[in-house]
């Protein structure tokens, strides 16, 4: 298997925490609220679900609980941002310690433990073309994910609900005078995005890479939060950002592989500092984030 | 609508000075209520962590010096951090300048280890601000020239700063006779900042902290600048038809918090450690942001959250030891008390309204 075979049969769960994760920040954003905990809540999601695989409970209901507990955590991010107006950085940033903390606490006794992945399902033909045909191996989270994806993409594009989600961030006085519940929009975003968080540090530590160590989100979920942006609020943008960043950390196992002489540390950097870069690049377009972008992002609602 | 009781915040005409003064040891007491519920709940003795946590810190001359020895840091980088956040420049990459300000710092004892002379420490504080300030100067320059968000920017470099230190560690600046531990030479006597007390090890660097918070009180306070800062944080649009450039906004919150970040690293490698190591800031950087917020971003206030931090940190070391406790309590801890705090400085601004003393006919808040 050459480095590029290589990549394109993993890139799409190395994708899946990304995805999941920023999809669900992207919908909580567009209501207008920015949620900065997503580490913390990937973070609890990680532990909880390794710990029901661990115990025998199984990868169904492990994300299950990953979802519930990450939806929870990010309800009390509601309840003090919404509730209490309070200023959305600090809250999310505490959210996001909390968050990390409760995972190094219930995750103490696991530490350096493994669980058993999920198998991988073949799309019969697909898979057996040359080069490519790893896309299409993938388990079956990968697909649901895709799955998600475009349902989130047709939400936005088709319905009713997408409609009234964009007019709560845009402009939540102008929804509010029409009649739309605007707290109660908001705190489904915010619940929905705490789910994905916790789906996205459930495969993070149960199937991408199924073991626990304390810290093992490592920047993914501030990554993601990076993607909403790279994406400029679009599904299928984050959609590729976050191939892209299932690229490039696949790009420093492969670089070892090959027997590339860089620093592991520099390699381990890579999604980081490419982060970086592409967040100076996208941003130098002043226009295309002012387009694209949600009007009252970060700012409490007040009637 | 009034089916179900609940209370609505209603702004105040003038924000609640009173409020202002109690949300800090509110937040703070109801942090400790909920966190000795949960270490009931993983079956530990409530008292026995409430003993190691709060009292244990006072209760010999030996264990407060520690907590002063920790309260250096903090003090530094809240300081710093407070007048970002009051500008409303969001700068949570301190853990990353911390690491650069240790490793400008290390730079002089790690390339001279046989220079000697009384000059050797201050410089090397002095390196070690210049190096926080250098990263910081990253974030300030993405943000007013590519527009690129801080937060993010910021933090991604922070996780950029900590492989960068592992790279130090395990490659070229490793010491030699070391056992292969991933750290450096033990840094020579005249590398380190003079001790303050005999038979403690706190040092000068607290004076430092000190100095620089009267320095910050009257930054914010007396000088025209720290005034264009506030005004550029509580009204942008005012700022800007005043002629007070945002830019020059974020460039100065960035290089203060960068250059007091980096030099309480700088005082941390040369003091209590004494060489450069993997595990040189046990979340200082973070939890700088929760002493600057719990200060209520005053240079006084943060003198006092700095202690309450630092306390939390000793505390939460002796309950390892004494009641079996995870040192991961900690960072719980640190962020349920933000998260209260939060919730109690709402207060300052707002008041709670109970539905049955309002009267819908005669307010038009309620409709």
């Amino acid at each position: 298997m050459n480095a590029i075979e290589f990549i394109l049969a993993g890139m799409l769960a190395a994708a899946t925490p990304f995805l999941l994760a920023a999809l669900g920040e992207m919908v909580t954003e567009r209501a207008g609220v920015l949620n900065l905990g997503v580490e913390g809540l990937m973070a609890l999601g990680a532990v909880i679900a390794f710990i029901v695989v661990y115990h025998g409970g199984g990868h169904f209901l492990a994300f299950i609980a990953a979802g519930l507990s990450a939806t929870l955590l990010s309800l009390v991010f509601a309840f003090v941002a919404l509730g209490f107006r309070a200023n959305q950085v600090a809250t999310g940033l505490a959210i996001g310690i909390l968050g990390q903390g409760l995972s190094a606490l219930f995750g103490k006794t696991y530490e350096s433990l493994t669980v058993k992945g999920l198998p991988k399902i073949a799309i019969p033909g697909l898979s057996d073309i040359p080069v490519i045909g790893g896309l299409f191996e993938q388990d079956i989270v990968v697909w649901l994910s895709l799955l998600a994806t475009l349902a989130i993409w047709a939400t936005f594009a088709f319905t009713k609900t997408g409609l009234v989600i964009r007019a709560v961030g845009e402009n939540p006085k102008a929804a509010h005078a029409i009649g739309y519940p605007v707290i109660t929009v908001r705190v489904a975003a915010i619940a929905f995005g705490g789910m994905m968080a916790g789906f996205a540090g459930a495969y993070a530590s149960v199937i991408y890479t199924p073991l626990w160590a304390d810290g093992m989100i490592a920047g993914r979920g501030w990554i993601a939060i990076a993607l909403v942006v790279f994406g400029t609020w679009l599904t299928g943008r984050i959609f590729l950002g976050a191939c892209l960043f299932g690229a490039v950390s696949l790009m420093s196992l492969a670089a070892q592989a090959t027997g590339l002489d860089l620093p592991s540390q520099l390699l381990s950097s890579l999604p980081y500092i490419v982060t970086i870069i592409v967040l100076g690049i996208i941003s130098a377009d002043r226009r295309l984030l002012k387009l694209n972008g949600v009007a009252s992002l970060g700012e409490p609602f007040e009637r | 609508m009034s089916s179900f009781a609940l209370p609505t915040l209603v702004r105040r005409q003038r924000a609640s000075l009173k409020a202002t003064l109690i949300a800090p040891p509110a937040a703070l007491a109801v942090a400790i209520v909920l966190n000795l519920i949960l270490y009931v709940i993983m079956g530990r003795d409530p008292l026995a962590v409430l003993h190691a946590m709060i009292l244990e810190p006072f209760l010999s001359w030996a264990s407060f010096s520690e907590v002063l020895l920790k309260t250096g840091p903090l003090l530094l980088i809240a300081q710093g951090l407070a007048i970002g956040f009051r500008a409303k420049v969001f700068n949570i990459g301190a853990e990353g300048q911390f690491i650069l300000g240790a490793i400008f710092a290390s730079a002089i004892p790690v390339w001279f280890p046989q220079a000697t002379g009384g000059w050797i420490w201050p410089v090397m504080l002095l390196l070690g601000a210049i190096g926080g300030a250098l990263w910081a100067s990253i974030t300030a320059f993405w943000r007013v020239r590519l527009n690129a968000n801080e937060i993010l920017v910021s933090l991604m470099l922070s996780l950029v700063a900590a492989q960068f230190l592992y790279y130090l560690l395990l490659g070229p600046w490793k010491d030699p006779a070391g056992f292969n531990f991933p750290q450096s030479v033990m840094f020579q006597y005249d590398a380190m900042v003079p001790t303050l007390i005999a038979g403690t090890r706190l040092n000068v660097s607290i004076l430092i902290a000190l100095a620089l918070s009267i320095v910050a009180w009257v930054f914010m306070e007396k000088s025209f600048m720290g005034y264009k800062l506030q005004v550029g944080g509580l009204a942008p649009r005012a700022a800007g038809y005043a002629g007070f450039k945002e830019s020059r906004a974020i460039w100065l919150s960035l290089l203060i918090g960068g250059f007091a970040a980096g030099l309480a690293g700088a005082a941390e490698v040369a003091g209590p450690l004494g060489q450069l190591q993997r595990s040189i800031s046990t979340g200082y950087g973070y939890a700088a942001i929760i002493v600057a917020y719990l200060g209520a971003l005053h240079p006084i206030g943060i003198i006092i959250s700095s202690v309450v931090m630092a306390v939390i940190y000793i505390g939460g070391d002796n309950a390892m030891v004494s009641a079996n406790l995870p040192i991961a309590a900690v960072r719980v801890f640190q962020g349920s008390l933000l998260l209260a705090y939060l919730i109690a400085v709402a207060f300052v601004r707002y008041r709670l309204e109970w539905p049955h003393k309002a009267r819908p006919a005669t307010t038009g808040s309620t409709t």
